[in-house]
């Protein structure tokens, strides 16, 4: 029995203890089938024509050569495909093949289908497209500066994308009266998700009229949408799995091209169709991380309070809409949830470029905030003098609060996270105590558990899980939820098998197929524990009572002695009374007939009711802090990371071992970010050539850490159960990244007194800060951007009552009629003007 | 996933069936010698050789010994490697580690333990150059309008240039010219044993000696000399794997003293090849290894290590760490030293 806080022990069965992940054989042995591993009789295999400029009007494809070629069986171009889909409704930019135009190199203009792969790929060489070039925009400042010609037709002006003004309190006028103001710009650089598997799909046509798309994606349900959208089926004749992946961290959120064509080109030849990406190509799907300049200000009292924060970022989103406008909500929405702030602004801006579009990656849009944030008030307590971990302590967010910008704040693990940090690590006696080349460097960190909105706007729920309990005691578990390799899978196992007081291995959990389980939004937004477990929860409950009720009557007891444990069912006051968890089922079977429930989730309705308050409202919110420390090499820049000690607030493990994986998994995404991950892009000279394209899209020339380059994890679990989380859980997917990359820059401060205000923190920039006047390097301007007038929200102590005062009240959405049906028919015209509130984050 | 394209594969079994092969097919026709270095780049069609000529068959080309050298005594001996031993039998081989360090650490530092039990010696000395312009898939370098060593015109890295700044990017070529070693190159038409230093040359595209029609069959070292200390630094992103930016090999005698009797430098992963540092060694000669001595020789060593942006890392920052680099491995040589300094970033 694992102690939880306050030392009362917990009467569970299968949840807290390390047992072995459902999948976990079928991984190591080889018997998992990931999207790549699915072949059928008769396929056929497909690859991609990319775009070789970068930004063009396509003058024609002519595809004679290609089809001549022995083998190949189809090419399909851009006019196959009129009609456009994208993540978002507010930006369905994005055609399955470039029609008319493209965007940045890689993206696709036509496919050829052939019987072999190597045909396929050598008849691509063959297709001739010609193109009219335009120019191009390599960067968010070229992107302001330059607003013909335009890379979309839509946003808001020029190649801006998106504009966010949000004003919670008068901050200039905070700032005015505070005695201390700091100003600093960061950047955050992009860097890519790196899942071992690459994207690859099978799409075929059954004979029984229904169209199956198998494929490497997080979200199901959002590819089903587009897939129906644009091939002009009806959604209940499409099937789409998703296999275990190898991993996606928002890298398979987005619906894609290759799995639209995929499934055309499977409707054209009536054969089955396999596309399997090469990394190449997965660099060009990216939906990384956006790179993000800020400017933040932030003023304190002389003893450290925050009276206002004001966060400006700009970001580089890539040729196309993706997440984005939700991604740049989110470089401001979490600012506010970790320390206390009286007043809080927010200006964000999204431009398009002509590279691969940027979109979720592990922390959406947070990490970049993030970083400013713990790197700022890192200098904060420097001016001040004071510790930066006990200033995080003094400065938390009590329990039970609203933020400045009107999200509401549950349990909070915050304080114990950085407690426990501080005393693993020895932090009071080594930090500036560690002499020139080591130091050490502290951040904390909160997360979303689930986005509290779905991508568009519906009155269901988010999830939902279906039982069925069959005479032999085993329960069959059905969810859409997309198994990534984060342990969904068990997730699911572990809370019916809690509940209903049977072995995990008693539970057979079926996912990822949208024939199969009700619908899960998807592995995003770190949503899958909370929401599908209390959708489990809530079934397995529902299973439990018809049970009970049948067993009470076995036993002639009331039904509320009736206890479940071991695989029986039993008198609580006499545990040896009772029967076994199978006959329970053929009990309640011939009682009331076949045993099935069902459950689902719906997230709370948030405070906020500004428009924009849509991106940041979540049932729970999970807490990280690190410590990191590092050694520096004076002489050439070099840092090495010595140990990380990190400590989530998990609300309750339901499985330890699991999130230590994810824990460790992070500070592993974490470190590489900090240190060497760059999605980067390369101009040519112009007077020669007007190439722009990715410069390492491989696996060995994108530097990311290996396990070898890996240091000493100490990781720490905070368990504070969430009253919003199934059995008190919350998330651990994504929230354990974000403190990393500022903790070691800062630490690297404590080693060598030197700032780099940006990542990744590579050795040459520290060498040039080393040899700097400024001590410093990084961003020194942010440029002029033409900001909308701010909405106006007064914080909740100012007097607000979460509406804009200087916008239209807005309905509460639960006032709203609605016909009970999925929002809207997937094939009208997307809505004109874009709603913030359906706006939400993988 | 990447295809290799279609190739008529020959599996000889003896040097002068494969060398006839050779001499038959020409230019069309690529030897393989563990094929890390050639399937990628076939899959990349840097490389598409109609018929690979796959060497694993002969026995010959797999064996090593350690033999008496030459020298007067008798007592001393040399090294000859097939061209085929693997980079982790040589990694591994206690007595390569004991008389020649340098070459079992570079060894050990190429790419990762699968890829050294596949590549080998011979391989890793006919090393395509690498170049970030050119280490990419055909689509990826269609779109730069190709470059001067493959399809194109133009070095991107250098467009006014007329020649190829591609990468000498094998970590024991550096070694094994320092430690003075001698390559037997097999044809149709004979044999010829040559320096490891005259196999290189200084042009991107053509940067071997070997004709079209040759065979590297066998490294020849030359067995250490009384005193003789030899070590190898490599700079490079991480610890895991990576090829050099930067490598430094030193080999040097020491006397009665610690006075550096003779010594022979190169640097790798900086030139199209590997580059001798001449006026460092002399330099070093008839001093001992203080922070003066290595101070100075490490300037010395980096004034030749003139790195182009066409590798990891930024240029300037490559120019200014190479003095700090070289000068890791000088203070290897030191007896009581670190043998095997692995100084990786991080």
């Amino acid at each position: 029995m694992a102690k939880t806080e306050g030392g009362g022990e917990r009467p569970f069965q299968v949840l807290g203890k390390p047992l072995r992940r459902v999948d976990a054989i079928g991984k190591v042995t080889g018997e998992t089938r990931f999207a790549d591993d699915l072949a059928m009789p008769g396929m056929l295999h497909m690859k991609l024509v990319r775009s070789t400029v970068p930004h063009a009007r396509i003058r024609g494809v002519d595809v004679t050569k290609a089809l001549a070629c022995e083998g190949v069986r189809a090419v399909l171009t851009g006019e196959l495909f009129p009609i456009p889909f994208g993540i978002l409704p507010v930006s369905q930019d994005e055609h399955a093949l470039c029609p008319d135009k493209v965007r940045f190199v890689g993206d696709p203009v036509a496919a050829v289908v052939a019987t072999e792969e190597l045909i396929a790929e050598e008849a691509t060489r063959l297709v001739e497209v010609s193109y009219e070039p335009l120019a191009t925009i390599g960067s968010p400042e070229e992107a302001l500066r330059v607003a013909e010609p335009r890379i979309q037709d839509h946003g808001d002006g020029g190649n801006i994308h998106k504009m966010v003004a949000l004003d919670f309190g008068d901050v200039p006028a905070a700032l005015a009266g505070a005695d201390l103001v700091v100003e600093d710009c960061f950047f955050y650089q992009g860097n890519t998700h790196l899942p071992l598997e690459q994207h690859a799909t099978l799409a075929y046509m059954g004979t029984d009229g229904r169209l199956t798309i198998a494929s490497s994606t997080q979200t199901p349900h959002y590819l089903h949408r587009a897939a129906a959208k644009v091939l002009g089926i009806p959604a209940s004749r499409i099937r789409i799995i998703a296999p275990p992946q190898g991993g996606g961290f928002g890298g398979k959120t987005d619906p894609f091209n290759h799995e639209i064509v995929a499934a055309k080109a499977a409707l054209l030849t009536g054969r089955p169709v396999k596309i399997a990406l090469t990394r190449e190509e997965v660099f060009y799907c990216h939906r990384g991380r956006h790179p993000v300049l800020m400017r933040m200000r932030t003023g304190v009292t002389r003893d450290g309070r925050i009276v206002g924060h004001s966060v400006e970022s700009l970001l580089d989103g890539g040729a196309y809409g993706s997440y984005g406008v939700a991604s740049t909500f989110y470089t401001g929405a979490l600012e506010t949830v970790t320390y206390q702030m009286a007043r809080y602004q927010f200006r964000g801006c999204r431009t398009f470029t002509n590279k691969p579009p940027c979109g979720p990656k592990r922390g959406h849009g947070t990490p970049q905030p993030r970083f400013g944030l713990e790197v700022q008030i890192d200098k904060i307590c420097e001016r001040l003098g004071k510790d930066p971990a006990q200033w995080r302590i003094d400065n938390a967010v009590p329990a039970d609060s609203l933020t400045a910008n009107w999200l509401k704040i549950r349990t909070i693990g915050l304080v114990p996270c950085v407690e426990a940090v501080v005393e693993a690590s020895g932090w009071k006696s080594r930090f500036r105590k560690l002499g020139r080349g080591r130091g050490l460097g502290i951040a904390a960190s909160s997360y979303l558990c689930g986005a509290g909105l779905p991508i568009y706007w519906n009155e269901m729920p988010h999830t939902g899980v279906q039982l069925l309990l069959d005479r032999s005691g085993g329960v069959t578990a059905f969810c859409g939820a997309s198994e990534v390799g984060q342990g969904s899978d068990n997730v699911l196992a572990v809370c019916v098998a809690e509940v209903l007081g049977i072995d995990i291995l008693d539970v057979k959990v079926v996912t990822g197929d949208t024939s199969l389980g009700p619908v899960d939004l998807g592995s995003y937004s770190s949503r899958v524990t909370l929401m599908m477990g209390n959708a489990a929860v809530e079934a397995a409950q529902r299973a439990r009572d018809r049970l009970a009720e049948a067993a009470a009557a076995r036993l002639d007891i009331a039904v509320e002695r009736v206890g479940f444990g071991g695989g029986r069912v039993f008198d609580v006051g006499d545990p040896d009374r009772g029967m076994a968890f199978a006959d329970a089922v053929q009990l309640a079977e011939a009682a009331g007939g076949t045993v099935g429930t069902v459950g689902s989730y719906r997230p709370p309705r948030a405070p906020g009711r500004f428009k924009g308050a849509g991106v940041g409202p979540s049932p729970s919110y999970s807490y990280s802090a690190a410590v990191v420390e590092v050694e520096v090499d004076e002489a050439t820049g070099a840092v090495r990371v010595v140990k990380v000690w990190i400590a989530h607030d998990i609300g309750r493990a339901l499985n330890p071992v699991l999130v230590r994986g994810q824990m460790e998994g992070s500070v592993y995404m974490g470190l590489g970010e900090a240190l060497m991950e760059e999605q980067a892009f390369r101009r040519l000279p112009p007077r020669l050539s007007r190439a722009l394209v990715h410069q390492t899209p491989s696996m060995l020339e994108y530097k990311s850490l290996a396990s070898r380059d890996m240091p000493e994890i100490e990781s720490i679990l905070i368990e504070r159960p969430e009253p919003n989380g199934p059995f008190g859980a919350k998330e651990v997917g994504q929230g354990p990244l974000l403190p990393i990359p500022p903790a070691v820059a800062n630490a690297v401060y404590d080693a060598v007194r030197v700032r780099v205000d940006e990542v990744p923190i590579t050795p040459d920039k520290v060498l040039a800060a080393l040899r700097a006047t400024s001590r410093r390097f990084g961003p020194d301007t942010f440029p002029a951007v033409p900001w909308p007038e701010p909405l106006i929200v007064p914080p909740p102590w100012e007097g607000g009552d979460g509406n804009a005062t200087n916008e239209p009240r807005r309905r509460d959405r639960s006032e709203r009629r609605t016909d009970g049906r999925d929002g809207r028919d997937p094939r009208d015209p997307p809505p004109r003007s874009p709603r913030a509130e359906e706006i939400v984050k993988p | 996933m990447m295809r290799l394209p279609r190739f008529r594969y020959l599996a000889p079994t003896e040097v002068a069936e494969a060398a006839a092969a050779l001499a038959d097919l020409g230019p069309e026709a690529m030897v393989l010698a563990g094929g890390t270095d050639l399937f990628p780049n076939m899959k990349r069609r840097q490389q598409t050789p109609g018929t690979v000529i796959g060497l694993r068959g002969i026995a010959a080309l797999h064996a090593r010994s350690i033999e008496p050298s030459g020298d007067p005594s008798g007592s001393a001996r040399g090294l000859t490697l097939g061209a085929l031993t693997r980079l982790s039998v040589i990694e591994h081989d206690r007595a390569i580690a004991d008389a020649w360090p340098a070459l079992a650490v570079a060894a050990s530092l190429v790419a990762t333990p699968p890829l050294r039990n596949m590549g080998t010696i011979g391989g890793n000395l006919c090393l395509d150059t690498r170049c970030s312009y050119y280490d990419q898939s055909h689509e990826w370098r269609a779109s730069i309008g190709y470059c001067m060593k493959k399809e194109g015109e133009v070095c991107w890295v250098a467009p006014g240039s007329r020649r190829c700044w591609a990468v000498s990017s094998s970590d024991t070529a550096p070694v094994l010219c320092a430690l003075g070693a001698e390559v037997t190159l097999a044809s149709a038409a004979g044999e010829r044993r040559i320096p490891a230093s005259e196999l290189f040359a200084d042009d991107g595209i053509a940067h071997l000696t070997r004709r079209p029609d040759e065979i590297l069959t066998a490294v020849h070292v030359p067995a250490p000399a009384a005193g003789e200390r030899s070590a190898y630094v490599k700079l490079r992103r991480r610890g895991s794997f990576d090829f050099p930016v930067l490598g430094v090999a030193v080999r040097a005698r020491l006397g009665t003293g610690g006075v550096i009797e003779s010594a022979r430098i190169f640097v790798g992963g900086t030139g199209s090849r590997p580059l001798e540092a001449r006026a460092a060694a002399e330099q070093l000669t008839g001093r001992v290894l203080d922070d003066d001595t290595i101070r100075e020789t490490a300037g010395l060593i980096a004034h030749i290590a003139k790195p182009m942006q066409n590798t990891d890392f930024t240029l300037s920052w490559r120019k200014s760490v190479a003095a700090a680099y070289a000068a890791r491995a000088l203070r290897a040589l030191i007896p009581g030293g670190a043998a095997s300094p692995v100084p990786e970033v991080s």
